[in-house]
């Protein structure tokens, strides 16, 4: 019998490595997978690259493992933000890589990974510094700039519920970046608020099927925040 | 002359939208057209982190985190509104499926190259975020912004000296003081403020302007 079901976010995180790649779904809060980045955290891996949005909000969450000093490389496309001050005092002391991503990009990145795609050309940041030393081609009236997917070793990703095969549907824009960072990880470890029985989600409604999800760990409403 | 003020521009912008278009909003300034929209117009508003059919600012109390804009604010859903991920989400931006995109600008060259992400200072921490694929996928990208910088100085220039978030890409230039159309033979005054003569628009620009015979 299939069961993606872990007892904790501990047991679902414990085999992770120092050096990891490890993408982590979320828009800000929205769609933070809390519990996971504080188990994360507790499990002490260290010399990670992270692949988010953002570069982390005030104290918790993503934050939290930054101001841990866990983070070697970070993939994203906005870091900057008015509560972003652990990522800004790293990346002023030069002690974290950032690797500044256009968002739509850095989502066909992840897509591209998920679906086997070798590499593919996209129209932005053409003429940008940020498309400086990459391949470009002009295809019909427009150029384009050659971008390679992104692979990860794990994905931690929040959904709304869940069942034992790893079916998924998500609540609201916390869907973001999941369903995509769940096909792009060998290993796709989902923090869910509710788990089902087998036929409970509608199948024409499942956004992430079970084939992308490896591990499920239910949390609890009241922990789905970070402490 | 009367300077637009922000809600003012806002509207001017606003009434440029026309019935059942897609919009994208930028973060700032063009979020405020969304509370300018001419009332009886069906407009769908599209936000990267996946909406379709963004409604106003939830009643307080009433905030959903996990119902939010791509400026991170709390949002409604309008009824028949949609969500999808973030793949999704660009491809419809670079897809051209979005019939506009208002942003704002540090610049705009008379090439139509678009300046709004990076000052260029070697300590900013960079951040650039949707803006360089609304700036390519848009099929029409709207600019939003005061005429003039803090300083004075023309905010429509012959070459961005700030670091380009898209190139020949803005086709049109709401400023406090005119709307402008980029053209390929330069920028076509469309409008000005009340009081405001085309001599003085001129001298306030630097850039050489066109002026449309139909120009107030």
């Amino acid at each position: 019998m299939i069961d993606k079901f872990f007892p904790s976010a501990e047991a679902a995180l414990a085999d992770i490595a120092d050096g990891a790649t490890i993408m982590i779904g979320g828009f800000g809060n929205a769609g933070m997978p809390a519990a996971l980045i504080d188990a994360l955290i507790a499990q002490g891996v260290r010399e990670l690259t992270i692949v988010n949005n953002n570069a982390g909000n005030a104290d918790t969450g993503l934050a939290a493992l930054l101001k841990a000093k866990r983070v070697r490389k970070i993939l994203c496309s906005f870091p900057r933000q008015a509560d972003s001050w652990h990522f800004d005092a790293l990346y002023r002391a030069g002690e974290i890589e950032l690797e500044l991503v256009p968002q739509g990009t850095l989502a066909e990145r992840i897509r591209a990974a998920g679906a086997g795609i070798g590499a593919f050309y996209t129209p932005t940041a053409f003429g940008t510094r940020l498309a400086e030393s990459k391949e470009t081609r002009r295809i019909g009236e427009r150029d384009y700039v050659l971008e390679y997917p992104i692979h990860a070793d794990y994905a931690l990703i929040k959904a709304d519920r869940a069942d034992r095969w790893g079916n998924l549907v998500y609540r609201k824009t916390a869907r973001n970046f999941g369903p995509i960072m769940a096909s792009a990880a060998k290993c796709t470890v989902a923090q869910v608020r509710e788990t089902v029985e087998l036929g409970a989600l509608d199948p024409e409604a499942v956004v992430t099927p079970g084939i992308f999800v490896k591990r499920v760990v239910r949390v609890a409403p009241s922990l789905q925040k970070a402490a | 002359m009367k300077k637009l003020d922000r809600n003012q521009l806002a509207a001017r912008v606003g009434r440029d939208i026309p019935e059942g278009a897609y919009v994208n909003l930028g973060i700032g300034l063009p979020t405020l057209v969304a509370d300018h929209l001419p009332k009886g117009r069906e407009i769908i508003l599209h936000s990267e982190n996946g909406v379709l059919g963004v409604g106003p600012r939830p009643a307080p109390g009433e905030e959903d985190e996990d119902l939010i804009n791509a400026g991170k604010e709390p949002v409604t859903l309008l009824t028949g509104g949609a969500y999808f991920h973030h793949a999704d989400s660009f491809g419809m931006i670079r897809g051209r499926h979005l019939d506009f995109c208002v942003l704002g600008a540090f610049q705009v060259s008379i090439a139509g190259d678009l300046a709004n992400w990076h000052t260029g200072g070697s300590d900013a921490i960079p951040a650039v975020g949707g803006a360089m694929d609304l700036a390519v996928g848009a099929k029409k990208v709207l600019v939003m912004m005061e005429h003039l910088t803090k300083k004075g100085e023309s905010k429509l220039v012959e070459r961005c000296t700030y670091p380009l978030t898209g190139a020949r890409c803005v086709n049109r230039i709401y400023t406090d003081l005119a709307v402008i159309d980029v053209k390929p033979d330069g920028l076509h005054v469309l409008e000005m403020v009340e009081g405001l003569a085309f001599d003085e628009l001129q001298r306030l620009t630097r850039v050489p302007l066109k002026r449309l015979a139909t120009a107030a």
